[in-house]
């Protein structure tokens, strides 16, 4: 049976790497009580604390943490018609937080997500370990089966080529969840009281041309490399759809890492996932992307960027093209969808203006 | 869904490549008794070979694999090329087989574990080629597949392969093993899961299964490096087949699967000097990876 960590005073590193160049990205609608117990492993670092739902609210952080907060009358203020591309009521508005950051690495974190244990009981820090994925490389040309081979005491196996041992810049790094798995509603309808108990003590690098489903619970990425990729979709008030925002960012991203060769990790870190929403409430959220994903999954697994998308931006605009292109058909929410894509670069480009004519990869 | 494997639609298929099988068969005995056995000789090793009683086996050695395949073609099956004779040669649908330096491992909690069973398990769940499931096998005890995961594609695929890893010494290559000398693996990595289509991996040949009646025919120890020795670090041989069939996999729509089971390899031979026969191995994989990166088969295939 998992539990969460509670003695986490002890495990806090001595010296918290890349503290000025790491944001923690929250999305909040109620309060932050769950940061006490991340204190050790949080309080070095500057935290962006997103706002959803009622901007009248006040969100208490608890003391001691460097934070800027935004509700939907900042967002507003801040990207005036711009904010459209923003969702609101739905933690896909989080990605704001990743625009207005002005730091390489950004990790994000649910606030019903708590300090998970190891198999000996000892607290993980998740941060420490998603610096640790997100600072070795990846190897998305050959699968090595024991997996990380920039891991602790491991490497590549026999027969793995040597010329492709330096692997490749890793910019996300997919963390798990002990506890309440990230199922969709209809396997939580099915099996409610399945826990996911099983610690799996491995990190690897997804497959160049394959697809995954990335949530957003326990994530962490290089802002500078792949940054304008992680928008979160148009999701919540308003919108016929709802739990894809993670989803749609995910398959974007891995189509523009696969395109300008650069890497995804899953695996460790795990956290302790606490709160299981609602599966009726799901259902109903999810209930069109269940079909629709039958037809986006093909788009993605065809799509193919031209070669003169050498940049994140670039290759963005270029898949909100497609998109309107191939899956308007499937519902006139892709138009809207792909509108707001290109807004959101926009948007991105005005509020991060020297990364933006930046050679940020190279397509492959 | 899982199909069900019945005992006598599998064989196990063991390389012999010395010549005292006791405590290797004793060690495993609580796996392989319920199951037919073959054990083929080295044709090279000199020595009678020494098994101990009370299993169903059949014993092939140099004049059977002479008697089958002719003389000039028997070299293909020396070494540790010598138990894909045992796949020629077997009748049975499965095939398990695992080198004869390695044991049962245990598992972190203490327990032996039943790798016949688990590579059992892995063929007979399907596999998930086209779309990565983060919670790995969704078939496993306490998983499933996530949210994203496209309905459509759960049902799956049949597995064809099962590629087990080890415990103790892991299958590196002589240059890292003779680096790292005193590295031993001893991460249990509590997991299975499908390698994605198109993906590359080398199949290493210390412990793995097959459905042999959909790919036997593409494990062919076709490549032999010139000074292929007796150690594994000095062979390239199942890494070669193992793209074969990763290929024909892809092609076929077939899946393979990596992770559990583990063995325990033991401590044999020399990284240093097994270096410089295994270089050659090494640079030729440079130039293979690219061949089987870009082969495409043809849809009569």
């Amino acid at each position: 049976m998992a539990e969460p960590a509670t003695a986490t005073q002890a495990a806090a590193p001595a010296v918290p790497q890349l503290k000025d160049e790491l944001d923690i990205v929250i999305p909040t609608i109620r309060n932050l009580d769950f940061l006490e117990m991340w204190r050790p492993f949080f309080q070095p670092y500057h935290l962006i604390i997103v706002q959803d739902g009622d901007p009248s609210k006040t969100i208490k952080v608890p003391d001691g943490f460097d934070y800027e907060l935004y509700n939907r009358n900042d967002i507003n203020r801040i990207l005036g018609p711009k904010a459209s591309c923003i969702s609101f009521k739905d933690s896909a508005c989080r990605c704001f937080g990743y625009m207005v950051s002005k730091k390489k690495y950004i990790f994000t974190i649910d606030d019903d997500c708590f300090v998970a244990k190891d198999p000996s009981g000892k607290a993980i820090n998740a941060l420490e370990q998603h610096i640790k994925n997100l600072l070795s490389p990846s190897t998305p040309f050959f699968f090595n089966t024991l997996y990380d081979p920039f891991r602790d005491c491991a490497d590549f196996v026999r027969g793995y080529p040597f010329s492709l041992r330096e692997g490749v810049p890793t910019v996300v790094s997919h963390g798990l969840w002990l506890n309440i798995p990230d199922y969709d509603a209809p396997t939580q309808l099915v099996k409610p009281l399945e826990r996911n108990t099983r610690f799996v003590d491995a990190v690897l690098t997804i497959p160049k041309g394959t697809l995954f489903p990335m949530c957003g619970m326990n994530l962490a990425f290089d802002r500078e490399l792949i940054g304008p990729a992680m928008y979160f979709g148009l999701m919540g008030d308003g919108q016929p759809i709802g739990r894809y925002d993670d989803m749609w960012a995910g398959w974007c991203t891995k189509v523009i890492c696969d395109h300008l060769g650069l890497g995804v990790k899953t695996g460790l870190p795990y956290i302790y996932h606490s709160k299981a929403s609602n599966p009726f409430v799901n259902l109903r959220k999810e209930y069109k992307g269940i079909f629709w994903q039958e037809e986006i999954i093909p788009f993605f697994q065809q799509t193919v960027l031209p070669k003169d998308c050498t940049t994140v931006q670039k290759c963005y605009i270029e898949l909100a093209k497609q998109v309107k292109e191939k899956l308007s058909k499937v519902d006139p929410y892709f138009d809207k969808l792909a509108e707001a894509m290109v807004t959101w670069i926009e948007a991105w480009d005005e509020l991060n203006p020297t990364g933006s004519s930046v050679t940020n990869g190279k397509a492959k | 869904m899982s199909l069900a494997i019945k005992d006598d639609e599998v064989d196990i298929v063991i390389g012999a490549l010395r010549s005292d099988l006791t405590t290797f068969m004793n060690e495993w005995r609580p796996m392989f008794s319920r199951f037919h056995v073959i054990i083929v000789k080295d044709p090279d090793l000199k020595e009678e070979l020494k098994i101990p009683e009370g299993f169903n086996l059949d014993v092939y050695g140099k004049p059977d694999i002479d008697q089958v395949v002719g003389s000039s073609t028997s070299i293909l099956f020396s070494g540790y090329s010598c138990r894909y004779f045992g796949y020629l040669v077997s009748r049975k649908k499965y095939i398990i087989s695992v080198d004869d330096d390695c044991l049962p491992a245990r598992d972190p909690k203490g327990f032996l574990v039943d790798a016949v069973a688990q590579h059992i398990s892995n063929l007979t769940n399907p596999a998930t080629p086209f779309f990565f499931n983060t919670l790995y096998d969704p078939y496993a005890e306490g998983a499933d597949f996530v949210r994203g995961y496209p309905f459509s594609l759960r049902g799956g695929v049949k597995c064809a392969l099962s590629c087990g890893l080890w415990l103790n010494l892991a299958d590196h290559d002589a240059p890292t093993q003779a680096l790292k000398a005193r590295q031993r693996n001893s991460r249990y990595v509590d997991a299975v899961m499908t390698v994605p289509a198109r993906s590359l991996i080398p199949i290493s040949g210390i412990n793995i299964a097959f459905e042999r009646e959909a790919v036997g025919p593409a494990l062919v120890p076709a490549l032999r490096l010139a000074g292929e020795g007796k150690c594994r670090w000095e062979t390239m041989e199942d890494i070669w087949s193992g793209l074969c069939v990763k290929i024909v996999c892809d092609h076929l729509g077939l899946g393979v699967k990596t992770g559990l089971p583990y063995i325990w390899r033991t401590d044999r031979g020399d990284p240093i000097a097994s270096l410089k026969k295994e270089w050659e191995g090494v640079k030729l994989m440079e130039e293979v990876i690219p061949f089987f990166q870009s082969v495409r088969l043809p849809r009569e295939a």
